[in-house]
């Protein structure tokens, strides 16, 4: 176990791979000789050198069409798209190409890419270094969609998600980068997609979030407790494929769902959970499924405040539910 | 810029209106054929009469299936008409090792590198055969044992690709290249020139081979860019481009040739531009009586790659108006045949459409399946 935050976890995470399988390979903008605009591949092209980490110009089209086509020939490329609010040059290679290539291939052509990406706001990014644009890609047959919120599930899902046989897209919360620590496993020690983790048990409501989203959650959580509202947090970690089982089973005991994303609320992912819920939990259902989201509205700069979910807008919404019934 | 002649070898197109104009304008610095590029050797001769087998079964095949569209046996077709030579003498220039990445329109580029008819046939119909399992429309076929990677609809997607290949294979030492072939249109696309980018800055060994077969459905080449040709538009990567006249199988076989070998001695990529003409429509969708005349096409027609090829070799020696027609008649068997077989294969099950999606099922697309399956025995779907 060593402490570290998440963004450490990501790097130390990329250097045991590359050591690990002479296959792996990183490729992006600023990620060689600058270790990422972040950091996130810090020391990499030192250790690994030019023709596995790979500064390459800034094409996002170009990042991710190459790292398919590296992908197919066998190799096991790990692209980062520098902000996830930048990866729509590449979205046709992604939705159109990436996703499909196994299945389009009638299984002759899996496309084994790892896209990591910054997302999410609370860093005074504005429009563009802010969004959490999650739902498009969940909405694509053919892609995983990962969100850790610990370093250790960033290692233990970025693990996973470099070992496997199909493309994902990690999303890495940069608000929570390096705001917390946490303890990190050593060895080979892999999180499961399509695993949600317990992040606090509680009876009353079950709250179910992901990436930067946890502490305000917890927060909320731990402020309620006072109140003599007991919630359970789920962290969902793994959007695609999702733990339908695990979210059920938690309404199915507190009755009560409040679900919270920093996405636009609008066909965001909470639209899915909450449907999941009116399907197969409704007759747990003691109260209307809540969304706390961010508002159907683009970035706003000066007032990404007012816009992203915060633990006493959650704690609000958790009350009015218990309270409902 | 360093002043460059035109070459003046007669491997090298110099009939098509564009290429005289570029050659005009070299006066003024300005390239569209590069001093690297070489005209190559010439096609082998003893393997002519094979190519020209490969292209009269391409056309022939071309012509079986714009008939069964219209009879309603295939859904949709995209035929290549017109642009055989430059199919074939591109693959015969590359070897079994190198890898294909297509576009749509590539039969005879699958001919050449010895996919059996049948297969590309169980592809037009999805039936069970089928190696993608009915997964795409017509044309859209891949094949891994030939190094033929899957097609897709999007335009010049496959292009960064091919270069991200050719990067891996240069990391893992191999001596191969990658090849991709793309149309006028894609020109224009972001991945043709994200493509060059990444291929000139890492000198990968990858073959831009763009059919320009003048028409990107209605758009006509002089529409799709200012440029004088589709090749120059290379050496703003620093990567050398060249024009050949498409329907001459030595000028392609040679410009392939010598990219290949200054790919694999690290020289980098190239971009050859194949003069064509699409002599069919864009695909049995489309009707190009409204955008082009029949006299442009007709005209077109005088320059039809196999009638070309059927001279030389009939001027040869060797091959006779009599043995063409007997090959005509046989390879047209062959094509019917071929079809009505794989018409009498039975058609993909339909609970295999939640395959490939991952290399597992997820428990959504378990449950998914299940509810198909439950459908099917309460006899909502039908078999």
């Amino acid at each position: 176990m060593t402490e570290m935050n998440l963004v450490q976890a990501v790097n130390r995470t990329l250097h045991e791979a590359m050591r690990e399988d002479p296959d792996v390979l990183v490729l992006g903008e600023d990620v060689g000789v600058n270790g990422g605009v972040f950091r996130a591949t810090d020391g990499l092209f030192q250790e690994f050198g030019a023709d596995r980490v790979i500064d390459t110009p800034l094409s996002e089209t170009g990042i991710i069409g190459a790292a398919i086509g590296m992908a197919l020939y066998g190799l096991k490329p790990v692209a980062e798209i520098q902000f996830l609010d930048f990866i729509y040059p590449a979205f046709d290679q992604i939705v159109s190409e990436l996703a499909k290539f196994r299945y389009r291939s009638g299984g002759q052509y899996p496309a084994h890419v790892v896209i990591r990406t910054p997302y999410g706001g609370g860093i005074k990014g504005g429009l563009y270094h802010s969004q959490s644009t999650e739902a498009y890609f969940c909405h694509t047959a053919g892609l995983q969609v990962v969100v850790p919120s610990t370093p250790a599930d960033a290692r233990g899902l970025l693990r996973t998600a470099i070992h496997g046989e199909d493309p994902v897209l990690f999303l890495e919360p940069k608000r929570i980068y390096r705001s917390m620590t946490g303890e990190v496993p050593e060895g080979d020690v892999r999180v499961p997609f399509g695993q949600a983790r317990l992040v606090r048990e509680g009876a009353d409501v079950s709250v179910f979030a992901y990436g930067a989203m946890i502490p305000p959650a917890t927060e909320a959580a731990e402020t309620l407790e006072s109140e003599g509202i007991s919630a359970e947090v789920i962290d969902l970690r793994s959007l695609v494929p999702l733990d339908e089982a695990a979210v059920i089973a938690s309404v199915e005991k507190t009755g009560r769902a409040v679900i919270v994303h920093e996405a636009a609320r609008f066909c965001g992912f909470g639209a899915e959970l909450a449907a999941v819920l009116a399907e197969k939990a409704f007759y747990s259902l003691r109260a209307p499924v809540a969304r706390v989201t961010g508002y159907d509205t683009p970035f706003p700069y000066a007032l990404e405040n007012a816009y992203l979910p915060n633990a006493g807008r959650i704690a609000h919404t958790v009350r009015a539910t218990v309270r409902a019934a | 810029m360093a002043k460059v002649a035109v070459p003046t070898s007669s491997n090298l197109y110099r009939g098509a209106p564009s290429a005289r104009r570029s050659g005009e304008m070299a006066d003024s610095s300005t390239l569209s054929i590069s001093p690297e590029v070489r005209s190559g050797e010439p096609f082998p001769e003893r393997e002519l009469l094979d190519a020209y087998k490969t292209m009269v079964l391409a056309r022939a095949t071309d012509e079986r299936c714009l008939s069964l569209q219209r009879q309603g046996r295939i859904g949709f077709y995209a035929p290549l008409m017109g642009q055989e030579a430059a199919q074939v003498g591109a693959s015969r220039a590359v070897t079994a090792q190198d890898w294909v990445f297509p576009a749509y329109r590539e039969l005879a580029v699958a001919l050449a590198r010895g996919v059996p008819l049948r297969s590309v046939f169980d592809q037009l119909l999805g039936n069970a055969e089928d190696q993608i399992k009915g997964r795409q429309m017509p044309n859209h076929f891949g094949f891994r044992d030939i190094n033929f990677v899957v097609a897709s609809s999007p335009i010049g997607t496959q292009i960064t690709q091919a270069v991200g290949a050719a990067m891996a294979a240069q990391r893992r030492k191999d001596a191969i290249v990658t090849i991709t072939f793309f149309g006028d249109g894609a020109t224009s696309s972001n991945d043709f020139h994200a493509g060059l980018n990444f291929a000139g800055v890492f000198r990968a060994p990858t073959i831009f081979f763009c059919q320009n077969n003048q028409w990107a459905i209605s758009l006509p080449r002089e529409r799709q860019t200012r440029s004088a040709t589709l090749a120059e538009k290379a050496a703003a990567y620093g990567v050398p481009g060249v024009v050949v006249d498409g329907n001459d199988l030595d000028a392609v076989y040679g410009a392939v040739r010598s990219a290949r070998d200054r790919a694999i001695s690290g020289g980098g990529p190239t971009m050859i531009e194949a003069e064509v003409y699409r002599f069919g429509p864009h695909s049995t969708s489309d009707d190009p009586k409204r955008y082009r005349s029949d006299d442009e096409v007709a005209a077109a027609r005088e320059r039809d790659p196999i009638a070309r090829l059927r001279s030389r070799l009939v001027a040869a020696g060797g091959w006779s108006d009599e043995s063409d027609r007997a090959l005509w008649d046989a390879v047209r068997q062959q094509v019917l045949h071929t079809f009505e077989a794989a018409e009498k294969v039975p058609p993909i099950p339909a609970r295999t459409m939640f395959d490939d999606v991952f290399a597992h099922l997820t428990p959504r697309l378990e449950e998914e399946r299940a509810t198909y399956d439950s459908l099917l025995r309460e006899g909502v779907e039908k078999p």
